[in-house]
């Protein structure tokens, strides 16, 4: 066993109240609490900190909103690489590989835990960059698989439930006014043509309790 | 291997044609069934906390396994096959219910012309104006004939639309386009959300027919002919990839199996994979002894059975008959043989995404909740100036948008696919986006096949299936013309903003088309062109019965569910009335 690694994110470092998904707990932490530390399940710090940046540049904090740091798209990621999905055990992983032509679909060996292992390291120091340097340097790489995974997960990690480590206090689905599993929309569905509809958010934990069980697949062995 | 005691009848699949006619006969004979379903068993309602996007919807948990067994695609023989690795451009189910618990629930009939597609088209257009290598075929059944099959199929699953053509006459509001109906549908049509409406006064203002999409996610709460009571649509937006939080799209797990599970006759056995179908020969015919399958404690069984039903999904249906060697494998060289020809897969995508500047609170809608039209379908229109023949549905439907999947659709104008750029446009455009979906028949050509691929094997070892193929030019200058169509469509309903479709290349195992693969094992009147009788017997082994779209002789437009359910119950009509009385080929 690795020794157990953390990703230490400070406040200061980008101001104000953050919301960050930990052990699936909306976590507030006001601006003047120093850091807070996040125990991760694939990634190294070091890792985990490149990922933070770079999907931080991809779906930005900026004028227009919050963005990947605020939801947390980094822990998304490192519970989906630790889980199945990672390890591609649903992807049919049988040899030989060859390579092929884009409609056959990807034919890599590499599963998406390699993947993201082998293309951080040519990342090295990105966190460390300025944003213009950092987009510079994904932009070298926009036309690949890693980069193509980094930005679907991104993505994932922005509007799944919060149950899964991103979309911390649903902040992604409050930017889109996407209200979650509504359970019923018959009485709305045929209405309020014309006009922004937008009941409050709620997850699956809000909706069936935090006691109900639910299996979700990056806890799956 | 262990050897079970013998049953009357083995089904080899417990999705909705396999349990159709595990009820059928469990309620009509007497006969002992045993329903062999290789996925994980599931209960009438077994759905309700699992509306989470990203593991349905995104990491497909309800679909085949594709680390156990996918298949190889190759465009043309001259390229090597690599396996689809993911499945992406179709998505077979597995566990009871199969395909049917995650399915989208329109449910049209096909038009009458289509079951006479090659007698039809050369009537009407003679021979040059078929396209090259074009195997276009009669299905040996009629719309006539099996349209009490389809006023059942309706009932038992509920559908919600509205009767454009009631015995001859023409109704305003349905298809005028469809075959004469001998019913209404069972249910009234769905609610229409601001999208859906947008649409229809559009069509109709370009002198089109749109009507509401048949729908199996019931508008209203429905009893059907079974007893069977399920609850009314409530708009949640979790229909396709999911199954049905409070069960009103018809699934098997909720039409049927609470019928089964009264009947004493007919047992379901899960997570047993059925490898080979066992044969011989009794004088010049051939004869099924039963099926080896291997159970979930991974033990290889013989299970012996007077009566065959093999009813899995429809790739699997070629497959098994290819593995347990019954009949003669297509070679496209020769063109002999049946078995594997006519590989078909729908020609579906969006033709137009339309962007506005309203609001569509696009989280609200269901599967089907939407319009159709048939204007551009089947031979409904002039081709006389068009490079193509037939043609296809347009649909707009506002199926419930989840954000992960439809988060990031940005008007050409914007270039960036990252960045705060990118961002802002897919904020603002998020919930202002909608499409105009196409939906066309794919024809059958004697260059599209299936067989065993050489290279790659499943979990057991044995070989995976082997696609050849790729899209034609009739398919391509139809998509042209579909996508010319789809902007006019979205222009007229306002939209400040249109992207077209990209058009259509070479066949994308990467881009979600529509589960409606088809072919391999089809129907028809001559064994010389066919593997099935029209009352889907095998023409060479007349004690094994093959249900599913592996029977359609090409792809139509419109889903094939509605039409399977109607060939199953005019299937289970044959088996009962004719085959159990005088066992032996049901055709000539």
């Amino acid at each position: 066993m690795r020794r157990r690694q953390f990703l230490v994110l400070s406040a200061a470092s980008i101001g104000g109240v953050l919301v960050y998904s930990f052990d699936r707990q909306a976590f507030r932490l006001p601006a003047e609490d120093r850091s807070v530390r996040i125990p991760l399940r694939f990634f190294t710090q070091d890792e985990a900190m490149i990922v933070a940046a770079a999907s931080s540049r991809i779906f930005p904090s900026d004028e227009s909103g919050p963005g990947a740091r605020e939801a947390g798209v980094v822990v998304y990621i490192d519970r989906q690489l630790a889980g199945p999905y990672g390890r591609d055990r649903y992807r049919y992983t049988t040899g030989p590989f060859d390579e092929g032509v884009p409609e056959q679909g990807y034919q890599g060996e590499t599963n998406p835990r390699q993947t993201y292992r082998d293309s951080l390291k040519n990342l090295a120091g990105f966190e460390r960059l300025s944003p213009a340097e950092q987009d510079e340097a994904l932009a070298k790489v926009e036309d690949t698989y890693f980069f193509r995974l980094l930005r679907a997960h991104t993505i994932e990690g922005m509007f799944c439930d919060p149950i899964h480590g991103g979309n911390a206090g649903m902040i992604g689905w409050q930017l889109i006014g996407y209200p979650g599993p509504r359970m019923s929309n018959l009485k709305d569905v045929d209405q309020h043509f014309g006009e922004a509809f937008r009941p409050k958010p709620a997850s699956l934990q809000d909706i069936f309790g935090k006691d109900t069980k639910l299996s979700i697949s990056e806890d799956e062995k | 291997m262990k050897t079970l005691p013998r049953t009357d009848v083995v089904i080899i699949g417990g999705g909705w044609t396999g349990l159709l006619m595990a009820k059928e006969l469990g309620a009509r004979t007497h006969l002992s069934v045993v329903v062999l379903e290789r996925g994980a068993p599931r209960e009438p309602h077994g759905y309700f906390t699992d509306m989470d996007e990203l593991d349905y919807a995104i990491r497909l948990r309800m679909m085949q396994d594709s680390s156990l067994e996918t298949v190889t695609l190759r465009h043309h023989p001259k390229q090597r096959a690599l396996p689809i690795r993911q499945f992406a451009s179709f998505l077979p189910g597995t566990g009871t219910g199969g395909a049917g618990e995650h399915w989208q629930g329109w449910s049209p009939r096909f038009p009458p012309d289509f079951f006479e597609l090659r007698t039809r088209t050369l009537e009407k257009y003679g021979t040059q104006r078929l396209p090259e290598d074009c195997d276009i075929r009669d299905w040996g059944v009629t719309y006539d004939e099996l349209e009490p099959c389809y006023a059942r199929a309706e009932n038992l699953m509920g559908v919600s639309g509205k009767a454009g053509n009631l015995k001859g006459k023409i109704s305003p509001g349905g298809d005028p386009f469809e075959g004469p109906r001998s019913t209404e549908y069972p249910t009234p049509p769905m609610k229409m959300p601001h999208l859906a409406e947008m649409f229809r006064d559009a069509a109709q203002s370009l002198g089109l027919h749109p009507f509401p999409i048949p729908a199996a996610t019931i508008s209203t709460a429905y009893t059907n002919p079974d007893g069977v009571h399920r609850l009314g649509c409530v708009y949640c937006g979790f229909c396709e990839r999911f199954g049905c939080m409070i069960g009103s799209k018809s699934q098997p797990t909720n039409t049927l199996l609470p019928v089964i599970a009264k009947q004493k006759s007919v047992s379901i056995r899960a997570r047993s994979s059925v490898r080979r179908i066992l044969h011989d020969q009794i004088g010049n015919q051939g004869h099924a002894r039963g099926v080896v399958y291997v159970d979930s404690a991974g033990q290889e069984m013989f299970q012996p059975a007077d009566l065959v039903i093999l009813a899995s999904w429809t790739l699997n249906n070629t497959r098994l008959l290819l593995l347990s060697e019954i009949g003669q494998p297509y070679d496209p060289l020769t063109r002999k043989g049946t078995l594997g020809r006519n590989l078909t897969h729908q020609v579906s995508f969006g033709a137009a995404t339309v962007f506005f500047d309203t609001p569509l609170n696009r989280f609200m809608g269901a599967g089907s909740s939407g319009l159709m039209l048939s204007d551009f379908d089947a031979d409904n229109f002039d081709h006389e100036k068009l490079g193509f023949l037939r043609g296809g549905k347009f649909l707009v439907v506002a199926s419930g948008a989840r954000p992960i999947a439809s988060f990031g659709v940005v008007p050409s104008s914007v270039k960036a696919r990252w960045g705060s750029e990118w961002k802002k446009a897919a904020l603002r455009h998020y919930d202002q986006t909608g499409g105009v979906v196409f939906s066309g028949e794919h024809l059958a050509y004697t260059s599209n096949f299936m067989d065993l691929d050489p290279t790659y094997k499943d979990h057991f070892g044995d070989p995976l299936l082997r696609f050849t193929l790729n899209w034609q030019d009739n398919e391509r200058r139809m998509a042209e013309f579909a996508g010319a169509r789809g902007l006019e469509m979205g222009r007229a309903m306002g939209a400040v903003e249109t992207s077209p479709f990209a058009g259509l290349q070479n066949y994308d195992s990467t881009r979600y088309q529509s589960t409606h693969i088809q072919g391999g094992t089809i129907m028809g009147a001559s064994p010389e062109h066919s593997v099935l009788n029209p009352w889907l017997q095998h023409w060479g082994v007349p004690n094994l019965f093959v249900l599913g779209a592996s029977s359609f002789p090409q792809n139509p437009s419109g889903n094939p569910t509605l039409t399977i359910l109607a060939q199953t119950y005019r299937t289970a009509d044959t088996i009962v009335e004719r085959y159990l009385k005088r066992p032996g080929p049901m055709a000539e």
